[in-house]
């Protein structure tokens, strides 16, 4: 007790907790891996070949213990004033017994299945999974051979995982670039063949041999390719993570103002030159999918400003899309009751006004709500404009349930756009002038009023913000987005249906938008292209898409409820909540007073 | 220094939460350049009253008036274009917001940039620490400083009346007093103050009257002076020394 002002360093070493922490981790990773097992994951995705024989199926099974190793692995945090542990042996082991784990978890089930038909509960639990035909799980060996390699593959790869976290750093994340890199392109094989393709084609570079050489026939990455793509991919990022090395952006900010401003306007046209280049070189079947992402990500940048930056909770959004998709199937369309059969340009002001009005309308009643209660409501007027749309009540206007058909295509001048690359262009624009709408209205005025909304209503009240224009404004500005989003649809649709227009796309914007990172610009445009472009592209994902959005959405509220690409004062809200909730469970947390005046002291 | 006109006055208001009474017919008189303290007990109504003058509760009776206008029942966000503005219970800080984010929504309403330049400067002055942490998140300071951004936001928008809901709570002592030393600076420079505290003997200290609220009456309005004195006070709220 004679010093007590300072820490000397105690040389204990805490109490060892890798074991039991190895073995749950070993056995959530069971867990997954029987479940996407016996959910027929493994079966659906075993059709696409990535490396030579081993299928997507097998990867993912495979991939479970890697990352369980790895976790298990992860040296425990260093407390102030005890000593670390050198990362050695302990972090190999507590891979290898996540891995063993792991692997009796799914070998039990392997067991199972072979030896009872327990389909009657669990419709995909074939025999084919361990019995006849492929028997993927026990990688078309018998049942004890199978066992046997399954629990080697498993522990070995957990234990691999560990080995990860004893490399030095610089070597770590080279190798999980790598990693990276292989599992990347194996998985977009048709997307990169298809780019390969259309450079070759647009820009006559000849690309040929090198599609050859990464590829096989079957599609999967070929082993030449693998190495090359994993030593260039291990090389470069070695390279790049030298010390002593300045990170770009320091180095960029050191260049003079005249090579910084030079730099800048050509990365700019870069940019653009790219994106110009873009829809023909990826072909009619990419460009679509990005055209979907596109008008999705339209309604994510709607839906950022509405929950984003004013924090309405709206789960009503599609409401809106439909409003801005009928509004342009019913002025362009000569077969709508309507029946004028405008050209496209000529709805846009109508489907600007009828968004606004909507907004108004659902905005207006919900004045005094919110949270929870906020979210409700919407939720009820999404489905109530659905209904509407799909009434016989309305039927004489919105066709019912046969929607309207021949919406008019985009024309600009002779043009008429009707393939995927053309509708890419018109789509960029409106994208474009979403994504600078929302960053003028972030700092604005009425930015700032939305913030301060968001943050503490009747505060901001007293402080002369008037909430009653600030929710409206954030409703029509967010129902106009959608309303664009709806009208792009319909025409490149080319025709409405309500059913188009169900619960599930609110809830797939608003997905979007949590996990790419909220009120965050480049977070919503990579949530957008994650959530939405990858289930595009990748079809044998559609059927698992909605339990992946739940998996990544437990996973980000429990790791990074911020999102991807946080903004920086959102990220800090989540997290002060989370603190603040913390807080209260500490026992004897010192009361306010007393913890302002020993916060005040250092001062 | 004291005007005798008054800036404010709450005349018979009662106001209700549902059926329930919580103001009972209370007058309340703010002259131009005073510091005026409402004390009570918890439950007593004094942050209904205050919440009363702001608009944020509409009187079921009587009226508020500001310089010589009914404002009864006005929106609360007019009232600082009028010159009321508060410094809530609780500080009540935009939290995520930078502390010049939280200044800046202190003037959201004005538009004169040089005026609004000049109040920047006084507020540096009178919380040279404020100055400091411009570009910190208000969420991270502390409590007294949080305090500090608090008065200095209800000051950007140049009041005429300053409305003080509990400054000291949740304070440490030391800071209890450099905030009331802080509003006497301010009173000093022409902001007429009224002040709602259960800290009876320091809000006494500083004001020139004060009233005393009980279950949603006046029961004594007096000089600050006597109030200090009054046998009656010093038992309910003073403590005997």
């Amino acid at each position: 007790m004679t010093a007590t002002g300072e820490l000397a360093a105690i040389d204990f070493v805490p109490a060892p907790k890798a074991g039991p922490r190895a073995i749950r981790l070993g056995l959530v990773g069971g867990a997954v891996a029987v479940f996407v097992s016996v959910n027929g994951m493994v079966e659906a995705f075993s059709g696409r070949l990535l490396l030579g024989s081993l299928a997507l199926g097998e990867a993912l099974l495979l991939s479970v213990p890697l990352l369980i190793g790895y976790l298990a692995g992860r040296p425990e945090p260093v407390l102030e004033g005890f000593t670390a542990r050198r990362p050695g042996w302990r972090n190999v082991l507590a891979g290898l017994v996540a891995g063993l784990a792991s692997g009796v978890t799914l070998a039990l089930f392997v067991v199972l299945v072979a030896s009872f038909d327990i389909r009657g509960v669990f419709l995909n639990a074939t025999p084919e999974l361990v019995r006849d035909g492929p028997r993927i799980l026990t990688f078309g060996l018998e049942l004890g051979a199978g066992l046997g390699l399954l629990l080697g593959l498993y522990v070995a790869l957990g234990g691999a995982g560990g080995v990860l976290q004893v490399l030095p750093g610089r070597f770590r994340r080279a190798v999980l670039t790598a990693l990276g890199w292989v599992a990347g392109l194996a998985l977009m094989q048709p997307a990169v063949a298809q780019v390969l393709r259309g450079i070759q084609q647009e820009l006559r570079i000849w690309t040929a041999p090198l599609t050859d050489f990464l590829y096989d026939a079957s599609g999967a990455l070929s082993v030449p390719g693998i190495a090359t793509i994993a030593a260039a991919a291990f090389c470069l990022q070695l390279l790049a993570s030298r010390q002593h090395r300045k990170p770009v952006r320091t180095r960029l900010e050191q260049l003079p103002d005249r090579s910084r401003r030079i730099l800048r306007v050509a990365i700019l046209a870069a940019v653009l030159l790219l994106l110009g280049l873009l829809p023909q070189v990826i072909g009619p079947f990419l460009s679509e999918v990005l055209n979907i992402a596109g008008i999705f990500l339209l309604m994510a940048l709607g839906l950022n400003i509405v929950v984003g930056f004013a924090g309405l909770l709206d789960l009503g959004y599609v409401a809106f899309f439909a409003v801005g998709a009928y509004t342009t199937a019913l002025l362009t369309s000569p077969q709508s009751s309507v029946g004028v059969g405008w050209v496209f340009w000529l709805a846009v002001p109508f489907v600007i006004l009828a968004a606004a009005v909507s907004g108004l309308m659902v905005g207006t009643p919900v004045l005094r709500m919110r949270g929870d209660y906020l979210a409700i409501v919407t939720l009820g007027f999404g489905e109530i404009a659905r209904l509407l749309f799909i009434s016989d009540w309305l039927k004489p206007w919105f066709g019912g349930a046969q929607g309207i058909i021949q919406v008019g295509d985009i024309s600009l001048g002779p043009v008429q756009i009707r393939t995927p690359e053309a509708f890419f262009y018109v789509l960029f624009v409106f994208v474009l002038l979403a994504a600078y709408a929302t960053y003028a209205l972030q700092d604005s005025r009425i930015g700032r009023a939305w913030m301060a909304m968001r943050e503490d209503e009747a505060v901001a009240e007293a402080m002369g913000v008037n909430i009653v224009t600030a929710k409206l404004s954030a409703f029509i500005v967010g129902a106009v987005l959608a309303g664009f989003g709806g009208a792009l649809f319909a025409t490149k649709i080319g025709s409405v249906f309500p059913h188009s227009f169900n619960v599930i796309v609110s809830i797939t914007v608003l997905v979007v938008i949590i996990v790419g990172g909220m009120a965050s610009v480049p977070g919503v445009v990579l949530g957008t292209l994650v959530l939405v472009g990858l289930p595009e592209l990748l079809r044998e994902f559609e059927e698992y898409r909605f339990l992946i959005y739940g998996a990544l959405l437990i996973f980000m509220m429990l790791k990074r409820p911020e999102g991807f690409i946080p903004s920086g004062r959102r990220a800090e809200e989540l997290h002060e909540q989370e603190v603040a909730q913390d807080e209260w469970l500490v026992a004897g947390a010192p009361e306010t007073g007393a913890t302002d005046a020993d916060r005040d002291e250092p001062n | 220094m004291t005007d005798t006109k008054p800036l404010l006055e709450l005349r018979n208001v009662s106001t209700h939460y549902g059926a329930i009474q919580i103001l009972r017919g209370v007058d309340v008189e703010i002259r131009r350049g005073e510091v005026v303290c409402l004390l009570g007990g918890n439950a007593s109504g004094k942050t209904t009253m205050l919440k009363t003058i702001l608009g944020y509760v509409v009187p079921t009776q009587g009226d508020v008036v500001l310089d010589g206008r009914r404002i009864t029942g006005l929106p609360t966000q007019r009232l600082v274009g009028l010159g009321v503005s508060m410094v809530p219970e609780n500080r009540r800080l935009f939290k995520r917001m930078t502390v010049r984010e939280n200044l800046e929504l202190g003037c959201y309403l004005r538009q004169d940039s040089g005026e609004i330049a000049k109040d920047f400067e006084r507020v540096f002055t009178l919380f040279p620490k404020v100055k400091q942490r411009l570009s910190q998140r208000a969420g991270t300071l502390s409590g007294g400083e949080q305090q500090m951004v608090a008065m200095a936001r209800a000051l950007m928008a140049r009041p005429k009346l300053l409305l003080m809901d509990e400054p000291s709570m949740g304070l440490a002592p030391v800071l209890v007093e450099q905030n009331f030393d802080i509003i006497r600076e301010v009173n000093q420079q022409g902001t007429t103050v009224f002040v709602v505290e259960q800290n009876a003997r320091m809000a006494l200290s500083i004001a020139d009257r004060g009233y005393v609220l009980q279950t949603g009456k006046i029961v004594l309005a007096d000089t600050a002076e006597r109030l200090m004195s009054n046998p009656r006070m010093q038992e309910a709220y003073l403590g005997k020394l």
